[in-house]
């Protein structure tokens, strides 16, 4: 690439080099282009053949209704997806309230805290849990979370049924597959996602910094707080992106332990239902304009996934430009 | 069930082999004739999920009868089974509803019964002991009327069982089904007061927890004291949940077993395209909640190898396949309607 006004002296030899090394690429230039436009042309043949399927019902129901509209009943053509929205919402942002936090400590565990020989193993253990496939959390989760956990529910309700407002969103329960179950699911899937790019970005602070805090005089986590973190904000933020896509599309781990029930609780011991878990439920029985509609919820899952990370990456320009003022 | 099938298989050797022989000396002579052989290739068909075990260990038994014809079954579901076979990308389907117009060109199919199960009624309450439902007091359980085991209308029905006040909660199934459309259907045909309505999916009450397919059902009754749910016989049997006992047209409690859906099947009403309704039939000994269950075949196949062996596949099932039914927990079709099935095999596949 830098060899491009070279005048052409020396010999055939290497002028042959150049010329050869030039194609090659232009060549790698094109297959490139070619590999980032290809994602871009899925994508939209995604979107362009589902929203086409699924115009009946949005069609049959207005987009309004079908976002909106709170009672899906296949049997009398009405399609309201709006319990499936909230459950989606709920079980994602409950999952990414455990596992944000979990996953930046662990994050901060490896790159600053562990051993240099504890590290390695600690992150072999982390890139291990997200080859896990989803079904074996979802299997793990209804034989064993969903009947161990129960009485631990029962006991919460008890303990916060005096306490208004807590009461409502942690009410009696006999039953463990509901929101909170797959919230916990959810969050031990997003955790190693999260976690293995927290630590690539902690790993980009440089060095400097670091030192910087500690020659003023800071402890370790004055230094965690004053150099870290407003350094990977953007990154930590691009993380919990990454893992909020994986819960809120997760399919088969959630309608295994739901409970599928499509009404909207507050009480998040009760069972629910997410959107990509009732298509994949309700696929296999469904004709006509239920096939349209189930595709539709396909159309609005791919929409409010756009949506967020719009709105995420408005807050990293927001933030990041507030904290580069306040440290320039 | 599947742990049976090692069994039936070993029962049924001697007897397809014997059926073996006979083919091979009664059709033709000569061996390579064209006319008496087996036939072979590959057939492909989807459908039901309910019956896949009847199909699995009729398949697994055939293979040993004609090797050559190598036969699969997807249980895909029903739904997808009929559109499957629509759009021509199986060779015959198996569905536990009827066919609607959408689905498939009307005309262009025939129905073939082939087995029918019961649907039990199954519940986790240790200290009950046995129960036994009105068709009444189950609607009103199902639509979420009756909210704890005590209620009066149970407690009528069931004057020795000591129930508690513990709350009912429903297992009901999370993907749309054959076996809920028979359930709500029966609910809906024996009751005035039922109000959902019938169908694959059903709005339940609040009070329901839904679980993946039949298994998941009897995963839910298992781990949650006070559920009571829908689930077929094979998947009930299997995990060893308590069955109720259910009220029929008659007025008399009869539990769950395969003599009291093949009195069902005896009383029920035939249909001329062999369709038939099970469910709530006449019958003193008949179990109401008796589900049936189809394949559906092509009027016309474009490959002779193809509708050849479609024949005799389905011959076998309605013939020797039968007795495989029970292992399975299927109840095999009474003689009468078994024989109507296979003349309409004839005469909608001529040789």
């Amino acid at each position: 690439m830098t060899a491009t006004a070279t005048p052409e002296s020396p010999g055939d030899v290497d002028l042959g080099g150049e010329a050869r090394a030039r194609q090659a690429d232009r060549g790698f230039r094109a297959l490139v282009t070619l590999a980032g436009l290809t994602v871009l042309i899925v994508l939209g043949l995604i979107l362009v053949t589902t929203s086409v399927r699924g115009w009946p019902a949005f069609r049959h129901e207005g987009l309004l209704g079908f976002v909106l509209g709170t009672r899906w009943a296949p049997n009398d053509a009405v399609f309201g997806t709006f319990p499936l929205l909230y459950g989606t919402l709920v079980t994602s942002l409950i999952a990414m309230i455990i596992a944000v936090p979990v996953s930046i400590g662990i994050a901060l565990f490896i790159t600053e805290v562990a051993h240099r020989n504890t590290r390695k193993y600690i992150v072999t253990v982390i890139d291990l849990l997200a080859t896990v496939p989803s079904v074996v959390f979802g299997l793990v989760g209804v034989l064993v979370v969903v009947p161990a956990i129960t009485p631990a529910y029962q006991w919460i309700a008890d303990v916060v049924a005096p306490i208004p407002g807590l009461n409502a969103i942690f009410n009696e329960t006999n039953t463990g597959r509901n929101y909170i179950t797959a919230s916990l699911i959810l969050a031990i899937m997003a955790i190693p996602i999260i976690t293995s790019i927290a630590r690539e970005v902690f790993a980009t602070v440089p060095e400097t910094d670091k030192q910087a805090a500690y020659a003023l005089g800071a402890t370790r986590w004055e230094m965690v707080k004053g150099a870290i973190l407003p350094h990977s904000f953007g990154g930590l933020v691009g993380a919990s992106m990454l893992g909020l896509g994986r819960a809120m599309g997760e399919t088969i781990a959630v309608a295994l332990v739901i409970g599928g029930s499509v009404s909207m609780a507050a009480n998040l011991f009760e069972p629910g239902n997410t959107m990509a878990a009732l298509i994949a439920q309700q696929w296999g029985e469904s004709s006509g304009l239920h096939t349209d509609a189930l595709i539709a919820i396909g159309v609005e899952l791919f929409a409010i996934t756009v949506i967020i990370n719009f709105l995420a990456r408005l807050v990293v320009r927001r933030a990041e430009i507030k904290m580069k003022g306040a440290h320039s | 069930m599947k742990l049976n099938r090692r069994a039936i298989f070993g029962g049924i050797t001697a007897g397809t082999l014997a059926l073996g022989l006979a083919a091979c000396g009664g059709g033709s002579d000569d061996e390579n004739g064209s006319d008496g052989d087996l036939a072979s290739g590959e057939i492909n068909a989807s459908g039901a999920s309910f019956p896949d075990a009847f199909y699995a260990a009729a398949i697994e038994a055939y293979a040993e009868v004609n090797p050559d014809l190598i036969v699969s079954y997807n249980p895909t579901g029903s739904g997808t089974g009929k559109s499957e076979f629509g759009e021509g990308l199986n060779d015959f389907a198996g569905t536990d509803s009827l066919v609607k117009d959408e689905e498939v060109e009307p005309g262009t199919y025939q129905y073939l019964p082939t087995v029918a199960a019961p649907i039990t009624v199954a519940y986790n309450l240790p200290e009950a002991g046995d129960l036994q439902f009105e068709q009444e007091t189950l609607a009103a359980i199902f639509q979420g009327d009756i909210t704890t085991w005590n209620d009066e209308a149970i407690a009528a029905a069931n004057p020795e069982a000591d129930l508690p006040d513990t709350a009912i909660t429903l297992a009901v199934r999370s993907d749309g089904s054959g076996t809920t459309t028979n359930f709500s259907k029966f609910l809906d045909e024996a009751t005035d007061t039922w109000t959902l309505g019938s169908g694959d999916t059903i709005e339940w009450p609040g009070n329901s927890i839904a679980g993946e397919k039949n298994t998941g059902v009897a995963q839910i009754i298992q781990d949650t004291e006070g559920s009571i749910g829908y689930i077929d016989l094979a998947d009930a049997t299997e995990v060893g949940l308590v069955t109720a006992s259910v009220e029929n047209a008659e007025g008399a409690f009869v539990a769950p077993t395969l003599e009291g859906a093949t009195a069902a099947l005896d009383g029920a009403e035939l249909n001329d395209d062999l369709s038939y309704n099970p469910l709530n039939a006449a019958g003193a000994e008949s179990y109401p909640i008796t589900a049936p269950t189809y394949l559906i075949i092509h009027t016309e196949y474009e490959d002779a190898e193809t509708a050849a062996g479609v024949k005799e596949f389905i011959t076998f099932l309605l013939t020797d396949g039968q007795d495989l039914a029970a292992d399975a927990h299927f109840a095999a079709l009474p003689e009468g309607l078994r024989q109507q099935a296979l003349d309409a095999l004839n005469s909608t596949i001529a040789d």
